[in-house]
């Protein structure tokens, strides 16, 4: 914390001249101490502690880059990588078109607040709800979701006890909580389309369908880029649904990198190694909105 | 099922609804709009739906719940649920109704869940408008570099520095404490300061300049100027902080052990393993999910174009 030193007493009277400095470090105190304590610190105590071995108890031992190659070794880590990924694949994939379509809906149907509100709803309750409401719905035999499956004739589907389900259906939960608050970013997007435009294209008799690929998706790509790098990033650390519904089963299928990194630290007391998964995952962060942010150019927005 | 959506949107009072006459022409309902506005509706059921099964769920028998699953009604109405939630019903009434009669104390739970969110949005509000000021309205030497040193942090993704927070916690002997889970919100977030900022450096200088020559200090000038004068974005944030404390799950179930400490979103999953698994107690769980999801639902009520009208904002900028 490079901070600028206070100036030394005997410059009274400067008030007039406009020199806040020592109010303005007395008021950026509490959160300096927060700044500090709460990301910077941790941040490096993090990367540290995954270049050791530690229990919680026993003093740390520093082992160098052991937790790293074990870890590129362990099945089970890349497994977890896989189960992530392919959860972030599915949930942000039938996130982005569902919020897109919805957010597309409130624009040219009705802008109505209370329409909005409703959207909203789902992203208020907690994760854990969700996941509670949702093991309800499509439990196997009671569920109201596997009941109307059985009504049609088809056969009941283990919603969060098979290996092939587990990851989609905790995947579609998560769409369910966020796909309303997604779909009212990308309208903000939208709103700052001028209308005048839409106009133009019903002047010359364009149809809804061309104004969409037309008008919408090439001004919308910079607002949509920077929707999608933070729904990622979200996306990559899931926990609390997978934590409350199959605790990482059935044998792996839904072990994403957090639960096992909470199964490491509190499960086995594995500090360390739980540390090297944590750097692991901040890697994978990094190269992703790196790669994201390249692509979808989502800086170069004219939006300010 | 339809006609849950269709009183769900129309029973909301036309207050809330804020109806911006489009300065379009009428036209003809064309077969496009007709397509466009069923798949809205059938969206708007899929978001719905899930709340009024919790309802639904929450009022009826547990035992019930296993001879009529498909019934859209409470099956044999009752507020068993609720009891065994609020701890209102003897472990053997509980037992028989399907619970599993583990002592629960929903009460607690609340109590907790209130000081935490509460506590974080107080402070972290609060602090983060001091720095939001001296980054906006306070002419001092490093000013920039010091906001750019804040900016890095919004680049720490929460999660990992779940581990080394909760290893500093320990060493602060604050584990299984309110005080524990609520310490790291406590000063600030990036986020609540930059949003902040955008806001202070709107109020016009010409009001401030007038009470300096009146004698005002810079300190009187943030109290009772600037945060008058940006009521508006520091209810939202604040909004936004309290769903946000309410709603954490991973970092509570890492600190609290006990039921001293435990928050109603770690006593919920605590809930779930504690119910028989052979036959779960569906009523009293989705009474519980309601339980807690209902303070949130009423304080969105409350501001809802307020919060609605604030998302754009802050996801965008």
């Amino acid at each position: 914390m490079a901070l600028a030193t206070t100036p030394r007493a005997g410059r009274e009277g400067r008030r007039r001249r406009r020199d806040d400095t020592r109010l303005a470090l007395a008021f950026i105190l509490p959160a300096s101490i927060g700044l500090a304590m709460f990301y910077f610190w941790p941040l490096l105590r993090g990367i540290y502690l995954s270049f050791t071995s530690w229990d919680l108890l026993s003093p740390v031992e520093f082992i160098g880059l052991e937790n790293y190659r074990e870890m590129i070794a362990d099945p089970v880590f890349w497994n977890a990588v896989r189960v992530t990924v392919l959860y972030v694949i599915i949930n942000i994939g039938v996130q982005t078109v569902v919020a897109l379509v919805l957010a597309v809906l409130m624009q040219r149907l009705s802008q109505s607040t209370l329409l909005r509100g409703l959207v909203l709803t789902p992203y208020l309750v907690s994760n854990v709800v969700a996941a509670l409401v949702f093991l309800w719905i499509l439990d196997f035999q009671l569920g109201i979701g596997n009941q109307v499956l059985a009504w049609i004739g088809l056969d009941r589907i283990g919603f969060f006890t098979s290996e092939a389900w587990a990851i989609p259906t905790i995947a579609l939960v998560n769409v369910w909580r966020h796909m309303g608050y997604t779909a009212l970013l990308i309208f903000a997007g939208l709103q700052t389309i001028p209308p005048t435009m839409y106009e133009a294209g019903r002047i010359d008799g364009a149809s809804e369908t061309r104004m969409f690929f037309g008008i919408t998706v090439p001004l919308l790509r910079p607002i949509l880029g920077l929707v999608l790098i933070v729904s990622v990033i979200g996306s990559f650390q899931v926990f609390d649904t997978v934590a409350v519904t199959t605790g990482g089963g059935p044998v792996d299928a839904s072990r994403v990198l957090q639960v096992y990194i909470y199964d490491k630290a509190f499960g086995q007391f594995d500090f360390g190694y739980a540390s090297a998964l944590s750097v692991a995952l901040l890697i994978i962060l990094m190269v992703v909105t790196f790669l994201q942010y390249r692509i979808t150019r989502a800086g170069q927005t004219d939006l300010n | 099922m339809t006609d849950i959506a269709t009183t769900e949107l129309e029973s909301v009072s036309p207050r809330t609804a804020e109806r911006t006459p489009a300065p379009r022409r009428r036209r003809r309902p064309t077969v496009g709009k007709v397509v466009a506005w069923a798949v809205m509706i059938v969206l708007l059921l899929i978001t719905l739906f899930p709340f009024y099964w919790m309802l639904r769920t929450a009022l009826s028998s547990n035992g019930a719940l296993y001879s009529n699953a498909t019934s859209l009604l409470p099956v044999d109405f009752s507020w068993g649920g609720f009891e065994r939630v609020f701890g209102l019903q003897t472990t053997e009434e509980a037992i028989a109704q399907g619970g599993s009669g583990a002592s629960i104390d929903f009460w607690l739970y609340l109590r907790n869940s209130v000081i935490v969110a509460t506590g974080v949005t107080a402070c972290q509000v609060f602090f983060s408008a001091m720095a939001a000021y001296a980054f906006s309205r306070l002419r001092w030497k490093g000013r920039n570099a010091v906001f750019s040193v804040f900016l890095l942090s919004l680049m720490v993704p929460a999660i990992f520095t779940l581990l080394p927070n909760f290893v500093m916690i320990r060493d602060l002997g604050l584990i299984d404490t309110l005080l524990g889970i609520m310490l790291p919100g406590l000063f600030m977030t990036p986020f609540a300061i930059f949003f902040l900022r955008q806001f202070f450096m709107n109020v016009p200088l010409e009001v401030e300049e007038a009470a300096l020559i009146d004698g005002a200090s810079k300190v009187r000038v943030f109290f009772a100027l600037i945060i008058p004068m940006s009521v508006g974005p520091i209810a939202t944030i604040s909004i936004l902080t309290y769903i946000g404390s309410w709603n954490d799950y991973f970092w509570p179930l890492m600190v609290s052990y006990t039921d001293e400490s435990r928050v109603l979103t770690v006593a919920l999953g605590n809930f779930k393993s504690q119910t028989p698994q052979t036959g779960p107690d569906w009523a009293g769980l989705m009474a519980a999910t309601l339980v807690a999801a209902l303070p949130m639902i009423a304080l969105f009520l409350a501001f809802a174009k307020r919060i609605v009208n604030s998302i754009g904002f802050s996801g965008i900028k």
